[in-house]
């Protein structure tokens, strides 16, 4: 047990805040839409708010567990948009090496790393306006080369093996080799990029509604409670204390479990060896 | 006078034992062979003595060189030995060598730190080093980086670096393992001379008995962390009091039985003015790309029963004809035939070809997708089929095959982790079996195992074809084994076949003079008289 | 060398032109009619002519698409439309904040991480690698803007060290613009020091356990001798990629962190452009940062020539 314990303390982070997001859907300690100025600003423990209350009096740790099914919802749809398009990508590449079709995927990738997620954002905005549904789209299309490189790289080396000859004698075509022996042993190393990725997708989320690319009001989301809190600093710290924590939380929680998943996939790495 | 002596030496790493009780010494000038199968403990011997051991290892016992105890120095001291009097030369010269500086500035190296020494002093003294180990400064210049140098020259410059500043004891751990014959001839010769030249001693670990026996002046034979029988080569070899070093010798050596040379005349698979060329990169960014041949018009024929060796060292194209012949790369010129269907160039082989051929593969880990259980990758081949076999009649066929070759019917539900390298080879051969192929080609089938398992895997192939009517193609680096297991050899050098004829024929007339190098370059071991 | 650079830039071109059109469609030519989009639903038809005209909208895409790129080339990024102002000035202006700002975190982000890395990797296991670690690993999990608010608060709210935002002009004294983006700086650098130190040490361990190691430790040198010699140009190969890669991550998160700090650099004149419908300024903006991303890979891919003689002789 102690062996995994990046794998133990990540899985409860992140698990905590998914839980939390479900249970907002059907319940929260209070109303997130409802406006109550006589209780606007209330400390952390003051009162019956747990985490206190906004200047609109809404209660903090509503609004966080709102906040974390919209943050989850956009980094874990971008990821599926990223897995979806990016890992066929990268195995149709690597199994036309050195064809035209690669050389197309990759440099089609080049292109798409030219623009940073929050650029892809600001022009998708600039044209449709601000929604959560830019959001992912925007770090939804900066995940796709990041796959397709991951998945391209190491179907590359799979490829290089001796039992992929052997699929090969046995008349097996190039997208039956991929799906039947090369997409299998990619699975692990997808699996722990898949977290990464989740976990970047929840920065980006939170940057993106930050300066307000991202969900709109009412939803509440934590990177514009970030934004909302920042002229109240001075008075009111747990205004930004709370999201701000919340973000690290879940995305140190993933990193944890991904780093630990990783550990635990291969066996090669053992502490202390070496 | 004794050089090196090690007295009880003992390690473990992390608490599991490695070493036990080795004791030898060498004398100054001499040839000391360390020689065992792998996990043996031949290499951590060789890095106790230079003491760059991974963390966690614990030594005892007493290591002393000209009578100065190695224990009892301090790192900062060791450091000062190692490169000065003590050098080494590890397996893989491909990777032993820095890849961002030259070649001149690696041997030069030495030089430095162990010498106050001018730059150019050190550089004069590195440009003479490679020149000594054959490398002429006209054709190698110090401006050299590794990547520009083939395997052969990189372990002449790890060599050069080992011994520029004449050390007393060199250690040379697998030093021709992973090179071809011819080079590792040229490298032993290098070798044996550095030695007669600066009456250097040498450490020669290697798992090849034939190539210690002729080089060692004295052999230790270790097994599992064991010294099994030590002493003077020529007496050792005569002999062999313990049963390991007999057995270790006749595995070397092991001509499996063989049913009588098939005198059918039946053709198999013809082969016939078969060329292939790949592109290389373009030379300017516009010019037009070249071409590398690396077949060129090759034709031979293979008669059904028949165990057909092919021979010639990397880069002769070995992999490109398997590859046109197994159907998983048309040919540019020529034709192949198997069994009466001829494919001619530019054509893709049919299905019901290619099912007549099977294929072995070298490497025991690398030929099983380690995610499928072993009755899956036992049945693959299965797919080439037009009616494939399904439930029962499928799971007797792959408990057939794992029958025939040493295993049992359980061991399909296995995954292939749980298997050790001769077992896999093993269902490697089952998974070329279970389609009743007339062909398998066993490309450097037995190259990656301990001559003691391989000895066994050979046995076992010839039983193989004697029940099952089976013809095979022996690929193989390995003139030794080829001359054991196959009837008829073909030599191969640069894309061309330079000769061809039954293998005693060939291996006591060579006719082509690369064949001649090529068997002078083999050690053969003989009975010491 | 010289033929590798040659390909590099063929290919910094391609990526150019294709990103342009990408760009060009993206906010040209998907909106339909920019002029009424930008003037919005209540436009009179007679502005919205006047505009189009402006703009050369009644020209064919593939004129405008020429006029725009030929534009950008001899630097005539066109008129802001809200401003009135020629939108290369507005740039230049803004330029000279987000790009020192990109750079000064990036220096900040390798002067911190490579000692950090090195010691993690050359004491792996040790109470400084557990540390190193633990720290990056927060590191890589705080949001930049969040951790700006955080040293906002401390550092100039309360201990008064620095202004709380706000930029003096490089005109009041380099020293006084530098202070006003350190900051900032800091809050970019940290979560990529913290990513950067992680690779660091993870590809010196790799390099640690290469056989030329071993061999140059046979040679007589000592382990600290090793790890400078050999060990870390080699290490270095795989970091120069993530450096490049963090520069565009650097750039992006410097347009969020201004708007902590207040700084009227490029982010705040796209996030206007974005508000005003500014259609112009904002596809200046965005080319102009996917110009500076590709000059960096390209600048990237040099450095890992200069420092792999392998890659030279292709």
């Amino acid at each position: 047990m102690l062996r995994h314990r990046n794998l133990v303390i990540g899985a409860v982070l992140a698990l905590a805040f998914l839980l939390a997001a479900v249970v907002s859907l059907f319940w929260t300690p209070f109303d997130v839409a409802e406006i109550d100025i006589a209780n606007k600003l209330k400390k952390p423990g003051d009162s019956i708010y747990l985490f206190g209350t906004d200047h609109f009096g809404r209660d903090i740790l509503s609004m966080i567990m709102v906040g974390a099914r919209t943050s989850i919802a956009v980094a874990l749809v971008a990821v599926g948009i990223g897995m979806l398009f990016g890992v066929p990508l990268g195995l149709a590449a690597a199994s036309r090496h050195g064809g035209v079709l690669d050389e197309l995927i990759m440099r089609t990738n080049d292109l798409v790393f030219a623009f940073p997620a929050l650029l892809i954002a600001v022009m998708i905005t600039a044209v449709f306006g601000p929604s959560a549904i830019n959001a992912i789209i925007a770090i939804g299309i900066f995940n796709i080369p990041v796959f397709a490189r991951l998945t391209r790289g190491a179907a590359l080396s799979v490829w290089q093996r001796d039992f992929i000859l052997a699929a090969r004698v046995a008349g097996k075509t190039a997208t039956r080799i991929s799906l039947e022996h090369i997409l299998p042993n990619l699975l692990n190393l997808l699996i722990v990029q898949g977290t990464i990725q989740f976990s970047l997708g929840i920065l980006a989320e939170a940057g993106l509604s930050y300066v307000g690319l991202g969900a709109q009001p009412p939803t509440p989301s934590w990177g514009r409670m970030l934004a909302e809190s920042q002229t109240m600093i001075s008075f009111a710290p747990h205004l930004a204390l709370f999201p701000g924590f919340a973000i690290v939380l879940t995305v140190l929680g993933l990193n944890l479990f991904g780093d630990g998943l990783r550990d635990y996939f291969d066996p090669r790495i053992r502490r202390g060896s070496r | 006078m004794t050089l090196l002596h090690v007295q009880d030496l003992a390690l473990s790493i992390n608490g599991t034992p490695i070493l036990r009780d080795i004791d030898f010494s060498l004398t100054a000038g001499q040839v000391l062979g360390i020689i065992g199968e792998s996990g043996s403990g031949k290499s951590l011997t060789a890095f106790s003595i230079m003491r760059l051991l991974p963390p966690g290892s614990l030594v005892s016992g007493r290591i002393a060189l000209d009578g100065d105890d190695l224990g009892a120095r301090t790192e900062t001291q060791m450091c000062e030995l190692r490169g000065n009097d003590i050098a080494m030369i590890f397996q893989e010269p491909m990777t032993a060598l820095n890849p961002v500086q030259t070649i001149g500035d690696q041997v030069a190296e030495t030089v430095r730190i162990h010498r106050q020494v001018s730059r150019a002093q050190a550089r004069q003294i590195a440009a003479a080093t490679l020149e000594r180990v054959e490398l002429p400064n006209d054709q190698f210049p110090l401006s050299r980086y590794p990547h520009e140098l083939s395997g052969g020259q990189r372990q002449r410059v790890v060599i050069a670096m080992a011994i520029a500043l004449r050390p007393r004891l060199l250690i040379a751990d697998e030093p021709t393992t992973a090179l071809d014959v011819t080079t590792q001839a040229q490298i032993l010769l290098l070798l044996k001379k550095l030695v007669a030249q600066d009456g250097m001693s040498l450490i020669l670990i290697s798992h090849d008995l034939a190539v210690v026996a002729h080089t060692a002046d004295t052999i230790v034979i270790m097994r599992q962390g064991r010294v099994v029988e030590a002493g003077d080569t020529q007496r050792v070899l005569a002999e062999m009091q313990h049963p390991y070093t007999r057995q270790l010798f006749d595995a070397s050596g092991h001509v499996p039985v063989r049913s009588a040379m098939s005198t059918g005349r039946e053709v198999l698979l013809k082969v016939q003015g078969v060329s292939r060329d790949y592109p290389t990169p373009r030379k300017t960014l516009l010019g037009k790309p070249g071409f590398f041949r690396a077949l060129e018009r090759v034709s031979f024929e293979l008669y059904r029963g028949e165990k057909l060796g092919l021979v010639g060292e990397s880069g002769c194209g070995k992999s490109t004809l398997t590859r046109a012949i197994l159907g998983l790369e048309a040919c540019q010129e020529g034709s192949i035939s198997i069994g009466g269907d001829q494919i001619a160039a530019g054509q893709l082989m049919p299905r019901a070809v290619r099912r007549k051929m099977q294929v072995v593969f070298q490497d025991p880990y690398g030929s099983f997708n380690p995610r499928h259980k072993v009755g899956r990758l036992v049945a693959e081949p299965f797919y080439i089929l037009d009616q494939q076999p399904r439930g029962t009649a499928r799971r007797a066929a792959v408990s057939a095959a794992l029958e025939s070759v040493g295993l049992t019917a359980d061991d399909a539900s296995k995954y292939i982790h749980e298997f050790s390298g001769g077992q896999r080879q093993r269902i490697a051969i089952a998974r070329a079996l279970i389609t009743r192929p007339e062909l398998i080609v066993l490309d450097e089938a037995v190259s990656a195992l301990d001559v003691s398992i391989r000895a066994q895997i050979l046995d076992l192939l010839s039983e193989l074809s004697a029940d099952h009517e089976l013809s095979y193609l022996f690929i193989s680096h390995d003139l030794t084994v080829v001359r054991a297991v196959t009837d008829r050899i073909l030599v191969m050098k640069d894309g061309v076949i330079v000769e061809q004829g039954t293998t005693e024929a060939v291996f006591q007339k060579p006719q082509h003079p690369y064949t001649r190098e090529l068997i002078a370059a083999v050690p053969v071991l003989e009975p010491a008289s | 060398m010289l033929r590798y650079i040659l390909k590099r830039l063929v290919s910094l071109a391609m990526t150019l032109l294709v990103a342009s059109i990408i760009v060009f469609l993206v906010i040209e030519v998907l909106p339909g009619d920019p002029a009424s989009y930008m003037l919005g639903l209540n436009a009179q038809p007679e502005t919205v002519m006047a505009l189009r005209e402006e703009l050369g909208l009644n020209a064919s895409k593939p004129v405008r698409y020429f006029t725009w790129i030929s534009g950008l080339v001899t630097g005539d990024f066109g008129i802001s439309y809200t401003y009135r102002t020629p939108v290369a000035e507005m740039i230049a202006d803004r330029a000279v904040i987000s790009l020192p700002l990109a750079v000064y975190a990036l220096v900040l982000s390798t002067l911190i991480a490579f000692p950090a890395g090195i010691i993690a990797a050359t004491r792996r296991g040790s109470a400084a690698d557990v540390s190193i670690m633990g720290f990056s690993q927060l590191g890589v999990a705080i949001p930049n803007f969040w951790f700006a608010m955080i040293l906002v608060t401390v550092f100039a709210i309360n201990l008064r060290w620095f202004s709380a935002g706000g930029f003096p002009g490089w005109e009041t004294g380099f020293f006084n613009g530098l202070k006003a983006l350190t900051l900032p700086a800091i809050a970019l650098a940290l979560p990529q020091a913290s990513i950067l130190a992680r690779v660091m040490r993870s590809s010196l361990l790799d390099t640690l356990g290469e056989d030329f190691v071993r061999s140059a430790r046979a040679k007589g040198l000592s382990v600290r001798q090793t790890l400078w010699r050999h060990a870390l140009r080699n290490a270095l190969i795989p970091v120069l990629t993530i450096i490049g890669l963090q520069f565009s991550f650097l750039l992006a998160g410097a347009i969020i962190i201004e708007n902590v700090f207040f700084l009227p650099g490029l982010g705040r004149l796209i996030f206007q452009g974005i508000s005003q419908r500014d259609l112009i300024v904002v596809e200046s903006v965005v080319m102009l940062l996917v110009f500076a991303v590709v000059v960096v890979t390209f600048l990237v891919d040099v450095a890992y020539a200069v420092a792999d003689p392998r890659l030279r002789s292709r």
